[in-house]
């Protein structure tokens, strides 16, 4: 997917404009975090199940080469066949040779970030092969003119009832419904036909379970079955950070995930696959590939920003960001929006593709509080911001400005003069009320936030003042 | 240099792998997967009366129905029953381990297959079930194929009370004992088939089944 991060300002600022989506943001603020939060009352230990969660992820990244070649053999056991790729093209590459290879014209899609940030859906139509993405929001979004997802477990959560019932009645040419049930079995019933004459199915993958060689995959719709047990081919795309030890894991954070994701205590499917269909069984694809995809995360391994390996792709984070909640996924520019894509497009995009994101967030902590793995997010940004200033990347003016600030503050007189006069006119700006609203310096920084204003005296001179009562007194 | 080798290669160089560091982490991934070692869980009465009622609650959250039966013969009728309170057709594909139970007798037409499209009702078994969170286990094989309880709008599971267990870590122990390395799929069922996708409102049967009956058999 084309990185449009750069414009994160002039998105943010079209997003907080636009009515319509202002009003579905609105409408679906606070759903996810009301259900999380009734969701996890029936862990015992809720914090003891997070720590155990980050522990079994650490002990994986810690030790990634060792997992990645222990899932790779038991894979290859099980008849699977394993591919590496290092970026989005390799991965299109690799999965519309597969296609090519065994004779296959449409290919249907259960939910992968991965081919989102591949571009792969564009790779295979150049290669004429049909993409049909399969889970509903996927769906939706495809239909219209392949807009990108806002959001990593609702891609349509920006559309409203409205936007999708005018939708379906435009491209399936069907008479205009608004009742939901009837628009989902809309397209269950387009979708059924696909789902019967696809020669492959592709899909992503939760975790990888080194025990025994297998992808775990949850969903609800029953889409992630049906690609991975009706076509002859099953290709499964993910990053080579998803490997977990065993079964028993698996257990642990599936506690954690669909609570932390949509707040449910275990999702409808979960569905654990290894190998290929026996000769004597009824269902299941004759071929299974994996493809372990980098595009940036082995560069990540033992760095600064490690720990946003642990990232099991719940969503939390985004619902329960206020920025997010405020401007929804796209403004972010790539396949990743909240605090975690403000960490990750910076890492497999560049930081210098994506400037504003790391300061897209008010360091209020909600994400890190609500991360089942533990990522402490705000830190994680923080570091991204260092990053930006030790390689120069920031703003000329505030490079400028901080040079000069550095610069004055070593000039005790000098500072004191700046302090003092500095005091004062806060204080005049600030008129009658004790808020200063609106800084003629900062207009952009100041729109969103009221200050307390200064009594008009610098610390130094009331500092000065009381020493000479007290020196008085005695 | 491949793919391969260049990942793993930059994997490696992040991690400052060596040989001693390789020695000591090679020995605790043995140890990790040889102790498959279990994280907290909630707190569940694993008396077989209270995992019967804690499975049923659990399940009826999911949004199934149950109906309890004593004895296996009983279930094609608990099926009959359910189908016409629901006045669902009267014939059903059924996994090829549930053929010898009297279908006919109970006067339904089942047809012990894989499944097609045009079916509507999908009798399956279950390999056990978690009372944790009202879930079935269900595991793919010849005589049990994974498509019965997916395909068919309308699924009706046969699950054995005795194979209620409380945690989805026991349901991995007896697939250990039981079959040795794990099926082609395991697919954990939770109630019927969902989507939120449309305005976060939950529509039950989205590509999957519609309904899901449990019928338990006491035994
Ligand atoms: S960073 Fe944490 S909260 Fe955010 S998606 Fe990843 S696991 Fe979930």
């Amino acid at each position: 997917m084309e990185i449009k991060s750069m414009h994160f300002k002039a998105n943010a600022s079209a997003k907080l404009a636009d009515v319509v989506l202002q009003r579905n943001l609105k409408s679906s603020k606070g759903k996810f975090v009301a259900k999380r939060a009734e969701a996890i009352k029936d862990l015992d230990d809720f914090e003891g199940t997070r720590d155990a969660a980050a522990a079994i992820r650490n002990k994986v990244i810690d030790n990634l080469d060792l997992w990645l070649e222990r899932f790779e053999r038991k894979a290859l056991d099980t008849g699977a066949k394993v591919l590496w790729a290092k970026d989005g093209a390799e991965v299109c590459r690799l999965v519309v040779e597969i296609a090519r290879k065994h004779g296959v014209t449409k290919v249907t899609k259960s939910k992968s970030m991965l081919s989102e940030e591949a571009g792969l859906n564009h790779a295979l139509e150049a290669a004429g092969i049909q993409p049909v993405e399969t889970d509903l929001g996927e769906y939706i979004l495809q239909v219209d003119n392949n807009e990108p997802p806002s959001h990593i477990i609702a891609p349509a959560v920006h559309k409203s009832l409205d936007d999708v019932a005018d939708l379906f009645h435009k491209v399936h040419g069907t008479p205009r419904k608004t009742d939901i049930p009837a628009l989902t079995r809309e397209a269950r019933e387009v979708l059924r036909g696909h789902f019967l004459s696809a020669g492959m199915g592709l899909s992503g993958g939760n975790f990888l379970v080194a025990e025994t060689g297998s992808v775990a995959l949850v969903t609800n719709e029953g889409n992630g079955r049906m690609v991975t047990t009706i076509p002859k081919v099953h290709v499964v795309i993910t990053g080579i950070e998803k490997v977990i030890p065993t079964l028993e894991d698996l257990s642990t954070l599936m506690r954690l995930l669909p609570r932390s994701a949509t707040g449910q205590s275990i999702s409808n499917y979960f569905s654990i696959l290894t190998g290929v269909k026996k000769p004597e069984e009824h269902d299941g694809p004759e071929h299974l590939y994996f493809v372990l995809v980098d595009s940036g995360r082995a560069d990540v391994v033992g760095g600064d920003f490690h720990e946003m390996l642990r990232c099991i792709r719940c969503g939390a984070c985004m619902n329960h960001c206020p920025v997010y909640q405020t401007i929804g996924g796209h403004a972010y520019g790539w396949v990743y929006p909240g605090p975690m894509g403000s960490v990750l497009t910076p890492l497999y995009a560049g930081i210098e593709n994506a400037i504003d994101l790391p300061h897209a967030a008010t360091l209020c902590n909600q994400c890190g509080v609500v991360c089942p793995v533990k990522i402490p997010l705000p830190d994680l940004l923080r570091k991204l911001r260092e990053k930006q200033t030790e390689r120069g990347l920031r703003p000329l003016t505030e490079r400028i400005g901080l040079r000069l600030w550095a610069w004055v503050a070593q000039q005790p007189r000098l500072y004191a003069l700046g302090a003092s006069v500095g005091a004062r006119y806060l204080k005049w700006l600030a008129g009658d009320t004790d808020r200063i609203r609106l800084l003629p310096t900062a207009p952009e920084w100041s729109l969103g936030r009221d200050f307390p204003a200064p009594q008009g005296k610098t610390f130094r001179e009331l500092y000065a003042a009381r020493q000479t009562r007290t020196k008085e007194s005695t | 240099m491949s793919s391969r080798d260049d990942i793993l290669g930059r994997v490696r160089a992040g991690l400052q792998r060596n040989a001693s560091n390789a020695t000591i982490a090679r020995d605790e991934m043995l140890a990790a997967l040889t102790n498959c070692s279990q994280g907290p869980k909630p707190g569940i009465d694993a008396e077989p009366k209270a995992l019967l009622e804690r499975f049923r609650l659990k399940s009826e959250l999911q949004s199934s129905t149950v109906d309890i039966v004593a004895h296996e013969s009983d279930a094609p009728a608990a099926v009959a029953r359910y189908l016409a309170a629901m006045n669902l057709p009267k014939s059903a594909v059924a996994q090829p381990a549930l053929a010898a139970l009297d279908w006919a007798g109970a006067g339904l037409t089942v047809e012990a297959r894989g499944a097609r499209d045009a079916d509507l009702v999908g009798i399956t078994g279950c390999f056990c079930a978690v009372a944790e969170t009202g879930t079935l286990m269900m595991c793919s094989s010849p005589d049990t194929p994974a498509a019965v309880s997916l395909l068919p709008e309308t699924h009706v599971a046969i699950v054995r009370a005795s194979r209620i267990l409380p945690y989805m870590e026991d349901a991995w122990a007896l697939a250990r004992k039981e079959l040795g390395t794990l099926p082609r799929a395991v697919n954990f069922i939770s109630g019927p088939s969902r989507t939120g996708d449309i305005e976060q409102t939950i529509v039950l049967g989205a590509h999957g089944p519609y309904r899901v009956h449990l019928v338990i058999v006491a035994d």
